[in-house]
């Protein structure tokens, strides 16, 4: 590319000439009107020193859809200019002259009807380790509705997930049982139970719970279901808890789905990033085709999205989510231990959620997404959280939302049925107050403090986590609000 | 720290049963009932009744009160149909719900008479 490329003669696309040619003459079409039926990416491309944008942002178009590095002779039997990749639109980024965006627009035909897998090898493929690129992050995604019917999608989606599990006009309440490794089977059980008959809806295996010698899958599933069970005779409330089936091999990790299901398990969990797209569509379908529920953690997605040169937006990672299916996404906390702006946050939750989303670069939001009747799943918010952040969590997240408090319910000085039950206390304060017109983010503290005046529990958690705050600047921070910074 | 306190929750008192949103707070006064039928009002929702033995609470189906009260945004007869569902079965919890057929879920659902001893 650049110095090294060989300029053909005019003319020469209508025979065949070997050697190199630039890929802006090919691959960049500023005119196109990009049709409804095309896949839009936006780049954020850093070019070595040199690389015009133009040709860095062809180069881009080319490597991932039908180009190679040299003419091929067998280019001459197809039509590629039906087939083929564009890039259609440069854009400075607010405020770094160091990159650009590039939008790029490939025809569905590009694509295998279903397969996020298929997508994803295309879009982030080779291109990611191209030479004349020195960086390179895929900030966003428009799937066309065509392409989204192909997708199964979410197995049952935020409404029916309701119905099942019989919770309306409220976010929904979770914890990640600690430690993380280490528990035998009944102890583990145990602290499910705890946290379930204590007032939670869900409790949940740490992702890299999965079948280790300390506690192997099968003894988990089996106390920890009696665990539920005896919560929900308790309490009269529907309750689950996430059994992790990620595994070594899909086998393995059908074989755990059956014996959750025989076992009456309403929820189970994958890790999709480290299980894999093709992992994780098969589990999707087998959950829509056996009533169970599917909880995703995102293991690895940090070292994906957190660079803000290199690498996969979150929102595209939650974008082949849904399309690969899942009812539920971790989707950080904002207020938390764990990274995530709010505004940015906000733009990728409503992309889980909502039916239709709008550009709006101000969360970070490329284009019009159209999910057609595909359902939308809860946003998870985990990690680092306990009840003094629950105004804050209602706000930013609403009610269509899993809280899971891991230290902040197991952390509780009088144990976890305790701590389950202060959360639940905060939570239903919070949202009685939002119905009555109060703003819960302003006058917060005063409604954990009324609660807390009949629930001693709440009392306790509220003096034992005052002091917590997470406030450390984020690393990847939206273009344009570093560039009104 | 304080002295621990057992959480008291049993199989065998009625009383440790919950009925979801708001069955964590203390029962609500009428004044707070009434907001929250305000606040299923002002979403636009239709407010509903329904009502069941509490031997039965577990099932997805109560005994609904006559209709839902499609377009009802009457505030005082909502809370006049829940008042009646619940002189006519006294021995049962009654919960108000909100539909929201847009979305095609209920917005609210919570439990505004508890049964005696339920």
């Amino acid at each position: 590319m650049g110095a090294v490329k060989e300029t053909p003669a005019a003319g020469a696309s209508r025979g065949y000439s070997a050697g190199v040619k630039e890929y802006r003459q090919t691959y960049w079409e500023p005119g196109y009107q990009v049709k409804d039926t095309d896949l839009l990416a936006c780049f954020k491309i850093t070019p070595q020193p040199g690389v015009p944008r133009e040709e860095a942002a062809a180069a881009v178009a080319a490597e991932s859809s039908t180009g190679t590095w040299t003419t091929v002779w067998t280019d001459l039997l197809t039509d590629l200019e039906y087939y083929k990749g564009r890039a259609y639109r440069i854009e400075d980024v607010p405020g770094d002259d160091s990159c650009f965006y590039a939008f790029v627009a490939y025809p569905i035909d590009l694509f295998e009807e279903g397969s996020v897998v298929n997508v994803f090898t295309s879009l982030v493929g080779n291109v990611f380790g191209f030479k004349a690129i020195r960086a390179l992050r895929l900030e966003d995604v428009r799937f066309p509705i065509a392409y989204v019917k192909t997708c199964g999608g979410p197995p049952h989606g935020i409404q029916v997930e309701r119905d099942k599990m019989n919770k309306y006009g409220r976010p929904l309440l979770g914890c990640t049982i600690k430690p993380k490794l280490g528990l035998s089977a009944k102890n583990y059980g145990r602290a499910v139970y705890e946290c379930l008959r204590g007032g939670l809806d869900f409790t949940k295996d740490d992702e890299n719970v999965n079948s280790q010698p300390f506690m192997r899958w099968r003894d988990r599933f089996g106390y920890v279901m009696e665990a539920v069970k005896k919560a929900e005779t308790e309490t009269g409330e529907k309750k689950g808890h996430y059994l992790n089936v990620t595994a070594p091999t899909p086998e393995e990790m059908y074989k755990r789905a059956e014996y959750a299901r025989s076992l009456g398990a309403p929820i189970i969990m994958h890790d999709y990033l480290t299980g894999g797209f093709c992992a994780n569509t098969g589990l999707a379908n087998w959950c829509r085709e056996n009533g169970v529920l599917l909880h995703i953690h995102r293991a690895m997605h940090a070292v994906i999205d957190r660079n803000p040169y290199h690498g996969i937006h979150f929102r595209v990672l939650v974008k082949a989510l849904r399309l690969s299916g899942g009812d539920h996404l971790h989707t950080g906390t904002v207020v938390g231990k764990l990274e995530g702006d709010r505004e940015a946050t906000l733009g990728w939750i409503d992309l889980l959620r909502d039916r239709c989303i709008k550009e709006d670069r101000s969360r970070g939001i490329f284009f019009d997404q159209d999910w057609g009747s595909m359902p939308g799943a809860l946003a998870v918010a985990s990690g680092g959280i306990h009840v003094w952040h629950m105004p804050a969590l209602l706000a930013i997240f609403g009610d269509d939302a899993v809280f899971q408090f891991g230290g902040g319910t197991l952390g509780h000085p009088w144990g976890n049925a305790a701590g389950a039950s202060a959360n639940r206390v905060a939570l239903e304060a919070c949202v009685r107050a939002r119905n009555e017109g109060r703003n819960v983010e302003q006058v917060g503290k005063a409604i954990l403090t009324e609660a807390a005046r009949s629930a001693p529990e709440l009392k306790v958690a509220m003096e034992t986590w005052k002091e917590i705050k997470f406030e450390f600047d984020v690393v990847d921070k939206l273009d344009a609000a570093k560039a009104a910074a | 720290m304080s002295e621990i306190l057992e959480y008291k929750s049993r199989l065998t008192d009625p009383a440790s049963r919950k009925f979801e949103t708001f069955s964590y707070l203390p029962p609500m006064t009428k004044a707070e009932i009434r907001r929250q039928v305000e606040y299923i009002v002002a979403r636009g929702w239709n407010p509903a009744i329904e009502h069941t033995e509490p031997e039965h609470a577990g099932g997805a189906y109560w005994y609904m009160w006559k209709l839902p009260m499609f377009g009802e945004t009457s505030v005082d007869r909502i809370l006049a149909e829940a008042e009646a569902c619940h002189r006519a079965n006294p021995r049962d919890h009654v919960r108000l719900i909100g539909y929201d057929n847009r979305r095609q879920t209920q917005g609210a659902a919570m439990v505004i008479y508890r049964a005696k001893g339920g």
